[in-house]
């Protein structure tokens, strides 16, 4: 249940701007990516693209491949719908949906996309995408009660384990702790590392211990200056790109000397 | 705001390039590994469904159905009335009621409608405002929403109830002030004798239909001055001002656009009032005084008689109908323009 | 020197050239009875006395505070007068008219008036419930069953209409000159006189139908054309406050739009919609002018909006105000007016209350 993204000469429009240029990058399966870079450098932007989440923002465009296993998302006769039942996303801000309960949080992705399930088939969904979030022992009890009442951790977990509900082949994270304490944030990272067993996860992080901590192999964006594009500087696994990378900017900015 | 479209221009429509029957049978397939969780190895990302795209098209073709059903009603308003009304105009003059064609029919009562708003808006607009002062920044903080509800109660009563109460409280009442004015104050045009002993006049209906605007001018009003940037107030009373030059200063400078709009608003509410005028009003010829029987306004006119009108008259009424949506019409589009403008060069909102 | 200070109470620097609080009180007395004083001069009456009383301390206050304390001082008490001057003026006439109708009104507003119609009752029957003092017969139930009805239908009009609008509105069209155009001539149609809207409806059925064609459909449509700008303009409020984050959450599950519309979007602000659409219903039940119009006057029971004259409560009212059903003897037809105008206002207070109720009970609960 895991795939790998390939992507080609991946240019980012905003209208008439270029948000990011030329981007390649390889992303193995059941692994864990994660992007750095300073603000506005385009990571968030281009972890977008990877499922066409960014066409709900007016004007964003992209030009080039992306491949999921040698498919390409942005084929003509794609649908972006498709795409995002394969390619999950968790968000910045935990976003349960504020309606319903945490059982149909869950059932949520499954459910709107007017499948039909047996309650029992659907219980069992429940429970499996709960503990696969770690949350299924915090909850059990309280299924029926909205989703919107647990503390933000809990919430973000809530949003995992309605992500891997729909059984994705990946799961995109955008800064999914940046909005948490740090004892949930250890939580959401735990998390991460149990995941790749299963998915291929990547995520966007501000916090370059986070980064060392979860990731396999970290990509670092950066931007030249405003108004210019972002670009991918360097990508390589985890360990080079903390200890020994092998362009300047990236050492700047991952030993605190800018960015 | 969700702004964008869930596809892209290039990749649009090519969604039947493959047969439809086959893409039903990969996303049945499909579908079934997926919620018996089995790694789907031959998953093609284009197996996309017909049945969601459509659902995606119908919905967004019936919402956008709605919004022009909008536009061709507020166009056919227009269109019907204009065709129904074409009879008086093309009518001999000499049947049209008044016996001098639709011009010299029309003319008084569209006087007699400005005449009446006008009184309404001299009484209700500065009442308005200083109700909006007084609920936005005078009034105790924990009582100003409990009175902000309690003038919003004053825009709920239904204006027949208004109508009745004018005809069989505030007019009886009314008579006795009228008397004395046209005894002391009769050399004013608008209060030469004999005043009405009913007390069915001009003035009181212009009475009710300033209390039928005040909560629309002072609501708009109290938005406005709600929104004045805490920082100008703040300055002000810095300096030393009182709250009087406060209020001067910094809330009635920002507040003056919103007034002028809140203020044509309510305007267009007492041109087209109806129920008030009609039952208050004992109608008459077009006259300058305002505490005599007389005057009649254009919506009263064809409340009191579209009920019993037929042939050539029901088309006059329709006319005058149309006359009544063009002049509100146009108050209402400079309301708009001024409070739109306003919105973009003050950055509220 | 300093036993001198001591026994002397100095006073603060800052209140120094202010007027002792109780100042204000004792202007207003003496207004008071210089204004009773002057009342009974012109012939006394309570209004009157309340009025000059009110005008002589306002003008009372305002020269002393300008003689002890200054200019400035004065005009921002003049000030303050007028503007809670102006607050009671205003609650004046919705004292004088809650009054009215609740004196007026009760007394009417007996079993047999909300289940009776007006069928049969003539002026005869008046003046004999006036000569024997017996209770007045007829009452409003046909115009309840009328206002329901045609309400019913204006909403069952406006709705859908109103609320996929703003659907479109703020979902699809963001930023197309079509949206610009909709949201202008909706803000536009707010303000069409409720007449105009009843001779559009009245000018549109008698084209399709033929003249003097009414109906309480008719009628219907008239109050859909005034409804329906309310519900847009409340519903696309509802909808821009749903956080974008919940649609996105929806589109990362592999949602369709609609479905997120339907689904996530519209349950999040339902309570808002619902409680926009209960105030338009409010505000259009209390309609009078387009009924005149649109589906006449009847004194009986009439079931089927689609044919016949209907009467409403609002057209009830001014029906028996202006021709009262016994022209000689106009009190039974003026109480009924009245317990008419009570029953109506209590519809309209009601759906103001339950709009509130359901804004605030059913609310989502974002605790964040």
């Amino acid at each position: 249940m895991s795939k790998r993204i390939d992507v080609k000469d991946l240019n980012v429009y905003y209208s008439k701007f270029l948000a990011v240029e030329d981007v390649n990058i390889n992303i193995e399966a059941r692994s864990v990516t994660a992007f750095i870079g300073p603000s506005g450098c385009g990571k968030s932007t281009f972890l977008r693209t990877l499922n066409r989440m960014h066409e709900v923002i007016p004007g964003a465009r992209v030009e080039g491949e992306v491949l999921l296993d040698g498919d390409n998302l942005y084929d003509t006769a794609v649908d972006p719908v498709t795409v995002r039942g394969q390619i999950g996303m968790v968000f910045q801000r935990p976003n349960p949906f504020p309606t319903m309960s945490i059982r149909d949080n869950v059932l949520a992705g499954v459910k709107l996309n007017n499948k039909r399930m047996s309650k029992s088939d659907a219980d069992d969904l429940v429970e499996k995408s709960l503990s696969g979030a770690n949350l299924w022992n915090e909850v059990k009890d309280r299924l029926a009660r909205p989703g919107s009442g647990l503390s933000g951790g809990q919430q973000q977990r809530l949003c995992i384990a309605r992500a891997i509900a729909v059984s994705p082949q990946v799961i995109l994270m955008d800064e999914p702790c940046s909005a948490l304490d740090p004892i949930s944030t250890l939580a959401i990272e735990d998390l991460i590392n149990e995941l790749k067993a299963e998915y291929t996860v990547v995520i966007v992080t501000h916090n370059m211990q986070q980064a060392a901590r979860v990731s396999d192999k970290t990509a670092f964006f950066n931007i030249a200056g405003t108004g210019k594009p972002g670009k991918l500087i360097e990508y390589d696994d985890t360990t080079t790109i903390f200890n020994k990378p092998s362009i300047k900017a990236t050492e700047d900015y991952v030993s605190g000397r800018f960015g | 705001m969700m702004t964008g479209r869930d596809r892209p221009p290039f990749t649009a429509g090519i969604s039947s390039d493959l047969p439809s029957s086959a893409r039903h049978r990969a996303v049945t397939a499909s579908e079934i590994d997926r919620l018996e969780g089995r790694d789907v190895s031959t998953h093609t990302l284009k197996a996309s469904t017909d049945r969601g795209r459509a659902g995606d098209k119908i919905f967004s073709g019936i919402s956008l159905t709605a919004g022009i059903l909008i536009l061709a009603v507020l166009f056919s308003v227009a269109v019907f009335l204009l065709v129904q009304a074409a009879p008086t105009f093309t009518a001999d003059p000499t049947e049209i009621t008044g016996g001098n064609g639709f011009t010299s029919y029309i003319l008084p009562i569209v006087i007699g409608t400005v005449i009446a708003a006008i009184i309404a808006l001299v009484i209700a607009t500065p009442i308005g405002i200083a109700v909006a002062l007084f609920i936005s920044h005078y009034a105790p903080r924990r009582l100003a929403r409990a009175f902000g509800y309690v003038i919003d109660l004053l825009a709920a009563i239904p204006s027949v109830i208004y109508g009745a109460w004018g005809y069989i409280v505030l007019a009886p009442q009314l008579a006795k002030g009228y008397t004395w004015l046209a005894e002391n104050l009769g050399w004013i045009p608008f209060f030469t004798g004999p005043a009405s002993q009913t007390g069915k006049t001009m003035l009181t209906a212009g009475i009710v239909l300033a209390v039928m605007v005040i909560p629309i001018i002072t609501s708009l009003s109290r938005e406005i001055f709600l929104q004045t940037p805490t920082l100008h107030e703040e300055a002000a009373l810095a300096m030393g001002a009182t709250r009087w030059e406060m209020v001067r200063m910094a809330v009635l400078p920002f507040a003056r656009p919103g007034i002028i709009s809140a203020t044509m608003l309510g305007l267009g509410r007492a041109l087209g009032e109806t129920m008030a005028v009609a039952l208050v009003l004992s109608p008459g010829a077009l006259g300058a005084s305002l505490i005599r029987t007389g005057n009649q306004t254009i919506a009263a006119e064809i409340a009191l008689n579209f009920p019993e009108a037929f042939g050539l008259r029901l088309n006059e009424l329709i006319a005058a109908g149309l006359v009544l949506f063009v002049i509100t019409l146009i108050v209402n589009m400079i309301a708009r323009f001024i409070i739109t403008r306003h919105k973009e060069f003050s950055g509220a909102n | 020197m300093a036993a001198n200070q001591t026994l002397q109470r100095r006073q603060s620097q800052l209140t120094r050239g202010h007027l002792p609080s109780y100042a204000v009180w004792v202007v207003l007395g003496a207004s008071v009875i210089l204004g009773a004083a002057l009342a009974s001069l012109i012939g006394f009456s309570v209004v009157g006395w309340a009025v000059i009383s009110a005008v002589v301390f306002v003008i009372a206050a305002t020269l002393v505070t300008a003689v002890a304390e200054g200019e400035r001082k004065a005009k921002d008490r003049l000030v303050t007068y007028l503007v809670y001057g102006a607050f009671l003026i205003a609650l004046l006439p919705l004292v004088s008219v809650l009054w009215t109708v609740l004196q007026r009104g009760v007394p009417g507003l007996s079993y047999n008036f909300l289940f009776t119609s007006m069928n049969g009752v003539t002026g005869a029957t008046d003046n004999q419930a006036l000569e024997n003092g017996t209770p007045v017969l007829g009452g409003a139930y046909h115009a309840v069953l009328g206002t329901l009805q045609i309400t019913l239908w204006a909403t069952l009009i406006s709705v859908p209409i109103g609320l996929l609008t703003a659907v479109y509105l703020v979902e699809y069209g963001a930023g197309k000159n079509l949206t610009k155009a909709i949201t202008f001539f909706v803000d536009v149609m707010t303000g069409i006189p409720s007449i105009v809207a009843g001779l559009f409806a009245a000018a549109l059925f008698a084209l399709l139908f033929g003249p003097g064609t009414r109906t309480g459909f008719v009628a219907a449509v008239a109050l859909s054309v005034l409804m329906i700008p309310v519900v847009v303009r409340s519903t696309e409020e509802m909808l821009k406050i749903v956080p974008n984050e919940l649609r996105e959450a929806s589109y990362a599950l592999g949602v369709r739009k609609w479905r997120t519309i339907t689904n996530v979007v519209i349950p999040t602000a339902i309570s808002g919609i619902a409680s926009g659409v209960t105030l338009s219903i409010a505000r259009v039940i209390g309609e009078t002018a387009p009924i005149l119009v649109t589906a006449g006057f009847a004194s009986s029971i009439n079931w089927n909006v689609f044919s016949g004259w209907m009467s409403t409560l609002p057209t009830f009212i001014y029906y028996q105000i202006l021709t009262p059903t016994s022209p000689t003897a106009p009190d039974p037809s003026t109480q009924r007016a009245w317990a008419a105008a009570l029953l109506l206002i209590l519809m309209v207070m009601l759906l103001n209350l339950v709009a509130r109720f359901i804004a605030r009970m059913f609310a989502p609960k974002t605790s964040r």
